[in-house]
C-alpha cells in the first residue's frame, strides 16, 4: 500500500488495548493515519513521545513487535469525475472490482462553510410523497433524517425519494448495512438507470464496525467536491447513523471516556453536528442535501440518538405503522420539515401552508376521538366525522406509496374537507375557502 | 498582567483540542496563546496550570499538529474590540469578522479585525477640557446606524481623570485621538474610540442597578399579556426539538422595543443564521423605520465551527451587550442555545478528566450560568441615564427533560420561564409556550405591577389573573370531560373548557409566519384581551354540549380572521359586525 521506502517504522508497541495501541514516536501530526500490522489507524492523542491510535479493525492477533508506519496524513479520498457509478470501502478504496479512481487528493473532514458564504435554501425537492411535500417538504440544501423502527421499509422509501429528487449526484453513505441492503440500492439504482449518478461508500455489517466512522466523512468529501467545485446538485443519503453513533460510543468506551446519556459519549452533539452541518446551498447553485436514517428502538425519539440528531437536523420524517389502513404513514404530528416554510405557498400554491395546518389540526382532533372511543365514550357526530376523515387522509395523503404532485395533493385535502366538514369547522383564512371550496 | 518579557512554551501533548504546554515563565489562568503551527497559528486559552504544564483549549481543529511545536503567551485574557461599527455585523464566536474572510470555507487561524479601520465617523463631542471623568464617562457619539454611539473613557481604567482635551466636531477614524486625559499622577493617556475588554469579567462602569421596573414589549402576545418580561429582565425558553425556541427568539429580535439586538447563535444550525442575515436586511424595524439588520449584531458559532469558542461566543455577546448598554441604550441579547455552551463545558472537563457533576456535567455548571444571568440588567449610568440588557436564552433538555442538569440551574438563574410544550407543538398551538406552567416573577415585582397599571390600564393586572385562571379552570374542566364523558358532564363544563381555548386559540396562538399575526403591539394586544375577556363573560343560551363546541368554533374563527387583519382596517370592522351577529343567535 502506501508505505515508501525512506519511511521510518516503527516496531515496538508499548500498551495494546482493544481498540488502541501505544508507542513511543516522534515529529507525529494529530490525526495522522497509520499502518499497523496493514491495518489502518489514527492518532488520537499524544503525551510527549507516546502515541496512541486508533486501530478501526480492532487489535486482535496485533503484535507488541507489529511493524507501524505513520502515512504522515490525515484520512484523504482521491475526487474526480471517475468518482461517478463506484462502490469504495470506508478507506475510500474501490469494491467492486474496479480499477483505482484518478483524481486530486483531498483530506477528509475539512472545514466548515463560513456560514456568511451560504445562501438560505429556497428549492423545492418534490418527492411524490404527500406526507413529505404536503406536510413537511424538503429543500435543496436541508439535512433531514428519517425516523424508523428497524423492521419499517426506511431504505425502500429512502431510495424512491433519492431516485425522484432530480440530483445531478447521488452519494450513498451506508454504515453496518446488510449484503441485503448493499445489493438492494446496487439494484434499484442500476434498474433506474442511475448508477452513473451514484457513488457509494459502503461499511457492511462483514465489515469492522468502528471503521464506519470514516464513512460520513468520506461522502461528504466527495459530496463538496461535486456541489463545489462542480455546482451540482448533491444528495448525500446516510443510512444508519444509529449504527455510527453506535461506533462512536464503542471507541469512547474502550478509551475510557465517561460516558453521558444512553452510554453515548459526552460529544455526540459536536461528532453528528459536523457531520450533519456539511448540508448547504451555494449561491452557485450547487447544493449538498442529506437524507438520513436513524433507527429507533421501539419509537423512542428520547434516546440520546435521536434526541441529539432532532437538536442538529432541520426536521425529522418519522415512519409509523398505521394500522387502521394496513399502511406505512410519515406520521404527521412527529414529522417536520423546519425549511418547509421557505417554500410552501411561494414555489407551490398560495393555499399550501393553510390546508396543510388545518388538515393536521382536523387529524389531532381524530386522535382525540380515538382515545374517546377507546375508553368507552360515546362518540359525536363530529367525532365520527373526524375519524373518517383521519382513516380517508391517512390512505390517500400520508401514505408513503403516495406519488401525486402537491397541487392534486391540496385538491384532495380539500376534496376531504368538504366531504366531512363545515366550512366553520376548517378555520382557513377566508379568501381560500371562498377560492377553493366548491360551491 | 505587565509582563516585561514574552512567556513561551512548547506543545507537550495532544488529546483533540485540549493541548498541554510546557512553559518557561509565569502564565495566568484564562490567558490567551498562540501556538505556532507552521500553516497557522493557533489560538487558544488557559484553562488549567500544574507546575510547568499548561492545559490550553484550542479554539481551532488540531489536525496535524505535533509535538515541540512552540507556542506564545499573549500576557492578557480572552478580549474583544470596542469601538463604532459592530452593528449589522457578522462575526463568529472570538469577535472575527466573518463577511472579512477569503474563501468559501473557513480557515483556521484566520483572524480578522472587527472594526473598519478606514471609514470616518462623524463626531460630536459631548465631553470638555477639565470635565472629571471615570471609566465609562461619555466623551463624545457618532451616528451608527442612526443610534448614538458614544465613546467611553475604556472600562479599564481605574479612578478618576482629567479630561485635557477633546478634538472638535468633524470626521474621525477610530483610530484618531478623539481625547486626552490626565491621571492623578499627572501622566496624559491619548484616547481613540477603541478600546478592549476581557469578555469573562463584567462591565461595572454604572453607579446602580435597581429591580427591572419596566416592561419590554415583544409584540408576542403570550408573553407580554400573561408572562411579561422587563427591560433588564432575563428569561429561558427550554423546549425539546422542534417546540419553536428559534422561531420564537427570532421573531422577538424581530419586533420586540429594543434599540439593540444581539444575537448569539450559540452550536445551532448554520441556516437559521443565514435566515437572519437574509432577511433582517428586508425587514423594517416597526419603530424607526430603519432596517432590522441595522440594529443587530450576530456572533455565530454553529454547531459544526470550533467546539472551545461556543464558551467565548456566549461571553462575547454579553460584553458586547455591555457596551452598547453603558451607552444608555436598551439592548436584547439573545443566546441559542445555553445547553450547548453547557456541553463545551462538559466535553472539556471529561477531557481533563475532572471528577463530573450530574449527567457529566461539570459540577460549577450552576455557578457559571447564574453567574452569567447576573450581568443581564437595568442600569443607571453614572452621569444620571439608565440602559439596559434583557437577556432570554434557550434551553435543549436532552430527551425534552426538563429534570436535567441545564434546565435546572437556568431555573435558578432566570426570572422568566417560557416552557415550550411538546403536544401543543404537535398539535400546531404555536407559539408552544405552556400557559399554565409557564411565569414571570416580574408580575410579583410591586414595581412591575405598579408600572402595568399606570401604563396600560387600572385592572390590567385583574385580566391577566383572570385569564390565567379561566385557562386553568378549561383545563380542569376538559379532565373532566375526558373522564366522565361528554354526556357525563354538566353544560357548563363544554362551557368553561371552551373559553380557554378561545382564550388559547385568540391570544396565546400566534402565526409567526403570518405577515400580521407575527406581530401584536401592547395596544392591540389590549384590545383583543378585553374582547376576549368580554366574550367569556357574555351569558349564551345552548341545548347541547354540540352546540357549545358548534358556537364557539364560529367564534374562534371570526377571531382568527381578525388576527390576520391589518389592525382597524376595514375587514378588520367588518369581521368584527360579524362576530356581533354570530353572538345575537346565541345571546339570553
Ligand atoms: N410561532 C410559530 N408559528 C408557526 N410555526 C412555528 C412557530 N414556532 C415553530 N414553528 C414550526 O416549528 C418548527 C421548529 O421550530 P424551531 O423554532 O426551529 O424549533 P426548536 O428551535 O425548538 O428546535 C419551525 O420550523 C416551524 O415550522
Ligand atoms: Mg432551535
Amino acid at each position: 500500500m502506501e508505505t515508501q521506502a525512506f519511511q521510518k517504522v516503527y516496531t515496538k508497541i508499548t500498551n495494546l488495548t482493544k481498540a488502541t495501541i501505544t508507542l513511543k514516536a516522534t515529529d507525529i501530526g494529530y490525526d495522522e493515519m497509520a499502518l499497523v500490522a496493514g491495518r489502518m489507524g489514527q492518532v488520537v492523542k499524544i503525551m510527549g513521545e507516546e502515541v496512541v491510535l486508533q486501530i478501526f479493525a480492532g487489535t486482535e492477533g496485533i503484535p507488541t513487535n507489529a511493524e507501524v508506519v505513520f502515512l504522515g496524513r490525515p484520512p484523504q479520498l482521491k475526487v474526480g469525475d471517475q468518482l461517478a457509478g463506484r462502490f469504495f470501502n470506508a478507506f475510500g478504496e474501490p469494491i467492486d472490482g474496479g480499477p483505482e479512481v484518478d483524481g486530486r487528493v483531498i483530506d477528509t473532514g475539512g472545514p466548515s462553510v463560513n456560514p456568511v458564504r451560504r445562501k438560505q435554501p429556497s428549492q423545492l425537492i418534490a418527492t411524490g410523497i404527500a406526507g413529505i411535500d404536503l406536510n413537511n417538504s424538503l429543500v435543496t440544501g436541508q439535512k433531514i433524517p428519517f425516523f424508523a423502527d428497524p423492521d419499517q421499509p426506511y431504505n425502500q422509501v429512502m431510495a424512491n425519494v433519492a431516485l425522484r429528487a432530480e440530483a445531478d449526484k447521488i452519494i450513498l453513505g451506508g454504515m453496518g448495512l446488510s449484503n441485503d441492503d448493499y445489493l438492494y440500492f446496487k439494484n434499484i439504482f442500476d434498474n433506474a438507470g442511475a448508477l452513473d449518478r451514484i457513488v457509494s461508500f459502503v461499511n457492511t455489517t462483514d465489515d469492522p464496525p468502528v471503521e464506519r466512522l470514516l464513512i460520513p466523512d468520506m461522502a461528504l468529501s466527495a459530496a463538496e467536491y461535486f456541489a463545489e467545485e462542480k455546482q451540482q446538485k448533491v444528495l448525500v443519503l446516510l443510512t444508519d447513523m444509529t449504527l455510527f453513533a453506535d461506533a462512536l460510543s464503542i471507541v469512547s468506551n474502550r478509551m475510557d471516556q465517561i460516558p453521558s446519556k444512553d452510554s453515548m459519549p459526552g460529544s455526540l452533539y459536536s461528532d453528528l453536528a459536523r457531520i450533519y452541518e456539511k448540508a448547504v446551498q451555494f449561491p452557485h447553485g450547487g447544493s449538498i442535501t442529506i437524507i438520513a436514517v436513524t433507527t429507533l428502538n421501539g419509537g423512542d425519539i428520547t434516546h440520546a440518538i435521536p434526541d441529539n440528531t432532532g437538536y442538529i437536523t432541520e426536521g425529522q420524517l418519522f415512519l409509523r405503522m398505521d394500522s387502521d389502513v394496513g399502511k406505512v404513514i410519515v406520521d404527521p404530528f412527529r414529522s417536520l420539515s423546519r425549511l418547509k416554510q421557505l417554500v410552501i405557498g411561494k414555489q407551490t400554491r398560495e393555499d399550501h401552508p393553510q390546508v396543510m395546518n388545518a388538515a393536521i389540526r382536523l387529524y389531532a382532533d381524530a386522535a382525540n376521538a380515538k382515545t374517546k372511543q377507546d375508553n368507552g365514550f360515546d362518540l359525536t357526530d363530529y367525532d365520527e366525522r373526524t375519524l373518517k376523515f383521519a382513516k380517508e387522509y391517512s390512505e390517500q395523503i400520508l401514505a408513503v406509496d403516495i406519488n401525486i404532485d402537491t397541487e392534486k395533493m391540496l385538491d384532495t385535502t380539500w376534496d376531504l374537507f368538504q366531504q366531512n366538514f363545515e366550512r366553520e369547522e376548517v378555520v382557513v383564512r377566508q379568501e381560500f375557502v371562498d377560492k377553493y371550496w366548491k360551491q | 498582567m505587565e509582563r516585561k518579557s514574552k512567556t513561551t512554551g512548547v506543545v507537550a501533548g495532544i488529546i483533540a483540542n485540549l493541548v498541554i504546554v510546557e512553559v518557561d515563565g509565569p502564565v495566568a489562568q484564562n490567558e490567551i496563546c498562540f501556538i505556532q503551527h507552521p500553516e497557522n497559528k493557533l489560538m487558544a486559552e488557559v484553562i488549567k496550570i500544574l507546575g510547568k504544564n499548561v492545559y490550553v483549549q484550542v479554539f481551532e481543529s488540531t489536525r496535524g499538529l505535533k509535538v515541540g511545536t512552540k507556542v506564545d503567551f499573549e500576557g492578557h485574557l480572552l478580549e474583544v474590540t470596542l469601538g463604532p461599527g459592530i452593528l449589522s455585523r457578522n462575526y463568529d464566536g472570538l469577535q472575527n469578522d466573518l463577511d472579512k474572510m477569503d474563501g468559501v470555507f473557513l480557515k483556521r487561524g484566520d483572524y480578522t479585525d472587527p472594526l473598519n479601520r478606514e471609514k470616518k465617523w462623524d463626531w460630536r463631542p459631548i465631553a470638555k477640557a477639565g470635565d472629571q471623568v471615570v471609566a465609562g464617562s461619555w466623551l463624545g457619539e457618532v451616528p451608527e446606524n442612526g443610534m448614538p454611539h458614544r465613546i467611553m473613557v475604556p472600562f479599564k481604567f481605574k479612578g478618576s481623570y482629567n479630561v485635557k482635551s477633546v478634538v472638535e466636531a468633524g470626521q474621525y477614524t477610530v483610530d484618531n485621538i478623539i481625547a486626552v486625559v490626565t491621571d492623578s499622577e499627572g501622566n496624559d493617556i491619548d484616547l481613540t474610540m477603541v478600546q478592549k475588554w476581557p469578555v469573562k469579567v463584567a462591565v461595572k462602569a454604572y453607579k446602580e442597578k435597581p429591580r427591572p421596573f419596566k416592561l419590554l414589549e415583544t409584540g408576542i402576545r403570550t408573553m407580554d399579556t400573561l408572562n411579561p418580561i422587563t427591560e433588564g429582565g432575563t428569561g429561558f425558553i427550554p423546549g425539546p426539538f422542534g417546540t419553536g425556541k428559534t422561531v420564537l427568539q427570532h421573531a422577538i429580535s424581530k419586533y420586540a422595543e429594543a434599540d439593540i439586538v444581539i444575537i448569539a447563535a450559540c452550536g445551532e444550525r448554520a441556516n437559521e443564521v443565514v435566515e437572519i442575515f437574509t432577511e433582517f436586511p428586508e425587514l423594517e424595524d416597526p419603530r424607526t423605520g430603519r432596517k432590522l439588520i441595522e440594529r443587530t449584531t450576530i456572533i455565530a458559532n454553529t454547531s459544526n465551527m470550533p467546539v472551545a469558542a461556543r464558551e467565548a461566543s456566549v461571553y462575547t455577546a454579553m460584553t458586547l451587550g455591555e457596551y452598547y448598554r453603558s451607552m444608555g441604550l436598551k439592548v436584547l441579547l439573545m443566546a441559542d442555545s445555553t445547553s450547548r455552551w453547557a456541553q463545551a463545558l462538559r466535553e472539556m472537563s471529561n477531557r481533563l478528566e475532572e471528577l463530573p457533576g450530574p449527567d457529566a456535567f461539570p459540577m460549577d455548571l450552576t455557578a457559571i450560568i447564574t453567574s452569567f444571568y447576573a450581568r443581564a440588567g437595568f442600569v443607571y449610568l453614572n452621569n444620571g441615564e439608565s440602559g439596559s440588557i434583557t437577556f432570554i436564552g434557550t434551553v435543549s433538555p436532552a430527551g425534552g427533560n426538563l429534570k436535567e442538569p441545564v434546565t435546572e440551574s437556568t431555573r435558578k438563574a432566570a426570572r422568566c420561564f417560557y416552557g415550550l410544550n411538546q403536544s401543543r407543538a404537535d398539535s400546531k398551538r404555536y407559539p408552544a409556550i405552556d400557559p399554565i406552567d409557564s411565569y414571570s416573577k416580574y408580575l410579583e415585582y410591586p414595581e412591575v405591577v405598579d408600572y402595568l397599571t399606570e401604563n396600560i390600564s387600572e385592572d390590567w393586572l385583574d385580566q391577566v389573573m383572570k385569564t390565567k385562571t379561566l385557562l386553568l379552570r378549561g383545563r380542569e374542566a376538559m379532565e373532566q370531560i375526558n373522564i366522565l364523558g361528554d354526556d357525563g358532564v354538566p353544560l357548563e363544563f363544554h362551557e368553561r373548557f371552551w373559553n380557554s381555548e378561545l382564550i388559547d386559540a385568540v391570544i396565546l396562538q400566534q402565526d409567526s409566519f403570518d405577515k400580521i399575526d407575527a406581530n401584536c403591539p401592547l395596544e392591540r394586544q389590549k384590545y383583543m384581551l378585553e374582547k376576549v375577556l368580554g366574550i367569556t363573560d357574555m351569558r349564551f343560551s345552548f341545548e347541547t354540549f354540540e352546540d357549545v363546541s358548534g358556537f364557539f368554533k364560529r367564534v374562534i374563527n371570526q377571531l382568527k380572521q381578525i388576527n390576520y387583519s391589518e389592525w382597524k382596517s376595514e375587514k378588520f370592522a367588518t369581521y368584527e359586525t360579524e362576530l356581533e351577529e354570530i353572538f345575537k343567535e346565541r345571546l339570553n
